[in-house]
């Protein structure tokens, strides 16, 4: 499994991407592979500031559903639209085009609390 | 927690591994969608050897499975296979079931992996007829060999030709230099093909030959994530969801495997049902707008009110749409009817449709 060096994560497998005040949010190759083929993210909150570990919308894979955190606290700016026709890309390239949204940071210093590739690979065992 | 004979099969080729029903058991391999398809539309094997399997031996075996089980085993000949369901004394189901007969006075039942002491107890406290019961589960393995393309890659593997058989029957020969196997046009698939049965000794050796037999046509191994998704496509039931202790035949749409022409354990409760009527009964459903059913997710009509329950969804990966199985009150269990599934609190609509969803 692949965690790139220059991406933060979070104990929710989410993986951040930060350049100045906004950040890229997606899930971790870990998190795809646990969810299996993604059939379609549902992103109920663009628009709204969301607080860091609340829900900003829902993962459908074909066999389990999961919920999607905010790794810091923002605004949702958009959500990857072409999910919507290549769902498979968030398990194919889940650090590509498979990103989810992209968010506005209230708190900048957030990203201070989001874990490095290493401490991650450590949570997860790999 | 137990290992099937061919864990380390599972594990050498990278399976996601998950408990399930006391084993540890491959979910998933190379990932559920592209093992679906291979199965619809090639070869895959499945090793499904928690399944169990019980023998029973006996002039008076045909009795006691008479009395056991829901449909008419007195239907079967040598070498026939016949789905049916064990009744409980309240209405409900003990479990679903195979029964082979092999002899007039020799058996097989084969049940599922959950279920096998509770049916085990259950068929034996009705054993009043001196039948010999054997639990072969631990000893045997079971490997489904499923698609279009599984009798071709069989058929290098046996002189037995399969070709004659027809569904629903079995034979026992040689296969992969191996004797006794039970070869059965059986499957939980819909996609055509075998289930074989061996001695777990065995089991390495069958995987081994009949994924040399399926090489040319791209054999891949199946777990037990796409097993759910392609039965769910055909509307097959799955005890624990679709059917329990709880859901009577007629319910679910079982009618036709409970047979009143004979005796059978609570027979008169379940036939107060068919004649009756239910107040309640399994239907398909596909979703209309976005949003996939899982079980016992709600079920509600326009108005809001509630008037059942999913007992299975996923997303179809031949049809490419949501789809599920579920129970809602008698009045909608009626093609095209307008039903809404309550996902995450929101009502998402969806239609019931006929089973099966994917039509041949």
């Amino acid at each position: 499994m692949n965690f790139p060096a220059d991406l933060k994560y979070t104990k929710d497998h989410e993986w951040v991407k930060v350049s100045g005040n906004t950040a890229v949010v997606g899930i971790t190759d870990f998190a795809q592979k646990e969810l299996g083929d993604i059939v379609y993210v549902d992103i109920t909150t663009i628009g709204e500031t969301v607080e860091k570990e609340q829900v900003f919308g829902t993962i459908e894979a074909v066999k389990t559903v999961s919920d999607l955190f905010m790794p810091v606290t923002g605004k949702v700016l958009e959500a990857n639209k072409d999910i919507d026709s290549a769902p498979e890309s968030v398990n194919s390239d889940p650090y590509g085009k498979g990103w989810i949204i992209k968010v506005e940071l209230s708190n900048p210093s957030d990203v201070d609390g989001l874990l490095s590739a290493d401490d991650y690979k450590k949570l997860i065992g790999a | 927690m137990k290992n099937t004979a061919l864990y380390n099969k599972h594990v050498a080729l990278g399976a996601k591994i998950i408990p399930f029903a006391g084993y540890n058991m491959p979910v998933s391999y190379s990932g559920l969608n592209e093992e679906h398809l291979t199965v619809r539309n090639g070869v895959g094997v499945f090793d499904v050897s928690h399944m169990g399997e019980f023998r029973l031996k006996g002039d008076k075996a045909l009795d006691l499975i008479q009395k056991v089980t829901s449909n008419d085993a007195s239907k079967l000949t040598d070498g026939k296979v016949q789905y049916s369901c064990l009744p409980n004394d309240k209405g409900g189901i003990v479990d679903d079931l195979l029964v082979y007969r092999y002899k007039a006075d020799e058996y097989y039942l084969v049940v599922n992996a959950s279920n096998i002491e509770k049916d085990w107890n259950w068929i034996k406290q009705f054993n009043t007829y001196g039948v010999e019961m054997l639990d072969m589960s631990n000893d045997m393995s079971l490997l489904a060999v499923q698609g279009p393309k599984a009798l071709t890659t069989l058929q290098k593997l046996t002189d037995v030709d399969l070709s004659k058989m027809e569904y629903y029957t079995f034979c026992i020969g040689k296969m992969a230099g191996i004797n006794d196997v039970i070869i059965s046009n059986t499957g939980y698939t819909g996609a055509g093909g075998f289930e074989i049965y061996v001695m777990n000794a065995d089991a390495e050796k069958m995987w081994d030959a009949v994924f040399e037999a399926g090489k040319e046509f791209g054999i891949k191994p199946i777990g037990l994530g796409a097993r759910d998704t392609l039965r769910l496509e055909m509307g097959f039931c799955l005890y624990g969801n679709d059917i329990d202790d709880t859901t009577s035949p007629i319910e679910a749409g079982l009618g036709w495997i409970t047979k009143f022409t004979k005796d059978f354990t609570n027979r008169a409760a379940i036939e107060k049902h068919k004649t009756e009527g239910v107040t309640r009964k399994l239907v398909g459903f596909e979703m209309i707008d976005r949003g996939i059913p899982r079980h016992d997710y709600p079920i509600a009509d326009a108005n809001g009110t509630i008037i059942g329950k999913v007992t299975s969804g996923t997303q179809s990966p031949s049809l490419n749409k949501a789809i599920g199985m579920g129970y809602v009150q008698t009045a909608f269990a009626v093609a095209d009817t307008e039903i809404f599934i309550i996902i995450r609190d929101k009502p998402i609509k969806a239609k019931v449709v006929k089973i099966p969803f994917l039509k041949k």
